[in-house]
């Protein structure tokens, strides 16, 4: 017991945490821009899966590691498009739709990465992004080392909760994606285009969906390999829920949900006798028991899976 | 741009729906195809003799279009009832484990039909377990089925690597994680001698012929249905909805489960964590083209094992990505959704 209390306070446990989530809080916010305007998007997992090959792909041709992760945004917005044009002006089945561009995203992924890598034994790698210490904030001891000594694209996640829970709570562009996931009817009323405002919404939620995968391939590995997203997506739908659809509660489930990753992947190591297919079930499990947790008091928005028809109740 | 509901919906649009899906796709993947410097034609020709090409390649093709009606049949009684059941994967493992688990021992001795029906049906219960548990969730606490279903996939995978590497571990397997056999008397037989072809096509095809009788002509399918189309009006009109629903997530799990259990018993005779292509989520692709019917999931999963079958065969000529077979099915997917959408709403302008 003391072992894993000691696990604990370690800053290598805390630093893992921010780097374990940071895929995730992608993800989260992602999934949770559309769901806000009223769109699920459970093509979450494929366009991980595809802004993790095409963010690769573009650094192994050559590019920067911020223009892979550009790369991998414009390859998720696409699929975004894609999904907003099924479900959006056609009003086909969110649940349905979602799950066929995870399966068209993520074939797509493993069809182009098959046709234009070269795979030999191992995965070709490419150069990763290496932490970046914050001047002067990351000599304070602990925080430091924790927070301010991470890759650069867990600073541009944890900026971006801050910048989308602005916009959706503090701009009138906020007000009107919240309340196209409520009422679409009253959106219309107002003079706006409700239709135009779920494309958009589902188009940049996609784009930051990818980065999550993107920050996999360009962060966490150095390579692409099939099957690599693993659920997080999937995750990510469930922590959208578990967050009750707020950006600073989906920070905070990302957190303790990669608390709970690094510190199992720790206790790996010291507790012996447990097979490890226990450890790598927790976070399924755990997602699944969250969910049952929150289910009662969810306040999930009002139009969410309801396709807007003009004129139409 | 308005969409207004036909007031009736041509059968002959509906059976046209999923050859106008499926073209879409063909041409649409044709452009990837190209993109590798092959002729599409070249390739789809080579995948038509790949799939039925010769006496081995049909066999083979009828060979992994069995399991697929099973988990197309799962997917199809589910969604039906909009229990949108996105587990088969899972289910299908938790149904080849128990079904490896007791035939390796503990049924054999027994007279074989009795055996057979004690193994079709643990598998089956081993799969309705895993959808029962979302399916409650969902009706117990209202959580969503599709992440939960989603999730347990993972888990239910996880766990057939714990037998295989644990208790249920094949000590004969020179160390590879693959489960103990099923006992050689109680494989099913072949229907063709010389290939992995078994009765399990038979018994796939009389099952979704039982699904197809069973929705259309007895209250457990009008219930369904009715708890699909819309649950406040079938609530109202004294359908219960709770029951319903936990008899169709037995339904749907035990489909699923008991696919993985005929493949055991069948071509594979143990359990690996490896032995599905896909199966579950190739069963929602192949429900949704046959349109949720028990006998277009037929026709269905014979085309989606075309497409597998013949593009591992493509792929060997060619060099296209064998990954070429989960694009065509996926875009056959979306595309099939936006032709049902034209075949029952009418567009006004």
């Amino acid at each position: 017991m003391t072992e894993a209390f000691d696990i604990l306070t370690t800053a290598s446990l805390w630093a893992a945490v921010l780097r374990i989530a940071t895929p995730l809080i992608f993800g989260v916010l992602g999934a949770l821009i559309c769901e806000r305007a009223g769109v699920l998007n459970l093509g979450i997992e494929g366009i991980m899966t595809l802004g993790a090959m095409v963010g690769w792909l573009t650094v192994f041709w050559g590019g920067d590691l911020w223009t892979g992760l550009a790369v991998a945004v414009l390859a998720g917005m696409l699929m975004g498009w894609l999904h907003a044009m099924l479900t959006v002006p056609l009003g086909l089945s969110q649940h349905v739709s979602g799950l066929g561009i995870t399966l068209f995203a993520s074939a797509l992924a493993y069809y182009l990465y098959r046709l234009w890598v070269e795979v030999g034994d191992l995965p070709p790698t490419i150069e990763p992004f290496q932490p970046w210490a914050v001047p002067g904030l990351s000599s304070i001891p602990f925080v430091g080392e924790v927070v301010f000594t991470q890759m650069p694209p867990t600073y541009v996640a944890l900026i971006l909760v801050v910048l989308v829970a602005w916009v959706l709570n503090r701009t009138p562009m906020g007000l009107a994606l919240r309340m196209t996931g409520e009422n679409p009817h009253a959106v219309e009323a107002q003079g706006l285009n409700p239709v135009r405002i779920r494309i958009w919404a589902v188009m940049v939620g996609s784009g930051i969906m990818a980065l999550g995968g993107a920050f996999l391939t360009t962060a966490t590995f150095n390579s692409f390999f099939p099957t690599m997203v693993q659920g997080r997506g999937w995750i990510c739908i469930a922590l959208v829920v578990f967050a009750s659809w707020r950006p600073g509660k989906a920070l905070i489930g990302a957190l303790l949900f990669a608390l709970f990753d690094a510190f199992q992947l720790r206790l790996q190591t010291v507790v012996e006798g447990v097979p490890y297919q226990l450890f790598l079930m927790a976070p399924y499990v755990l997602s699944i028991v969250a969910l049952v947790l929150v289910a009662r008091r969810a306040r999930v928005p009002e139009a969410l899976m309801q396709p807007y028809r003009r004129g139409e109740r | 741009m308005r969409f207004e509901r036909r007031e009736e919906v041509s059968v002959a649009a509906l059976v046209l729906a999923p050859f106008v899906a499926v073209l879409a796709a063909l041409v649409l993947c044709a452009g990837l195809i190209a993109m590798a410097g092959v002729s599409p034609w070249t390739a789809y020709g080579e995948m038509l003799t790949g799939a039925f090409g010769s006496r081995l390649a049909v066999t083979e093709t009828l060979t992994r279009a069995s399991p697929l009606i099973l988990t197309g049949l799962a997917a199809a009684v589910a969604f039906r009832a909009r229990l949108w059941n996105i587990g088969g994967e899972g289910q299908f493992y938790m149904g080849a484990l128990a079904a490896a688990a007791l035939g390796h021992s503990v049924v054999v001795g027994l007279p074989l039909p009795l055996a057979w029906a004690a193994l079709a049906l643990a598998g089956m219960a081993a799969g309705a377990v895993l959808l029962l548990i979302p399916a409650l969730l969902r009706l117990r606490f209202g959580v969503d089925e599709v992440v939960t279903t989603l999730l347990l996939n993972f888990v239910a995978l996880l766990f057939v690597g714990l037998m295989v590497e644990g208790v249920l571990k094949d000590p004969m397997a020179f160390g590879w994680p693959q489960s103990v056999p099923v006992a050689a008397g109680l494989r099913l037989p072949d229907l063709v001698p010389r290939s992995r072809l078994h009765v399990g096509l038979v018994l796939a095809v009389v099952v979704a012929g039982i699904i197809w009788l069973v929705q259309s002509r007895t209250v457990f399918g009008a219930e369904t249905r009715a708890a699909g189309l819309n649950p406040r009006a079938a609530a109202f009109a004294g359908v219960p909805i709770t029951a319903t629903l936990a008899k169709v997530a037995i339904l749907s799990g035990g489909l699923a489960g008991l696919a993985g259990a005929v493949e055991v018993l069948g071509p594979v005779g143990y359990v690996t964590t490896t032995m599905s292509p896909g199966f579950g989520y190739a069963g929602i692709v192949v429900a949704m083209l046959a349109a949720l019917h028990p006998v277009g999931v037929v026709a269905a999963s014979v085309f989606v094992a075309t497409v597998f079958v013949g593009a591992d065969a493509m792929s060997r000529a060619t060099g296209v990505p064998s990954f070429i077979a989960d694009v065509i099915m996926a875009v056959a997917l979306l595309a099939m959704l936006v032709a049902l959408l034209f075949a029952t709403y009418r567009v006004r302008t």
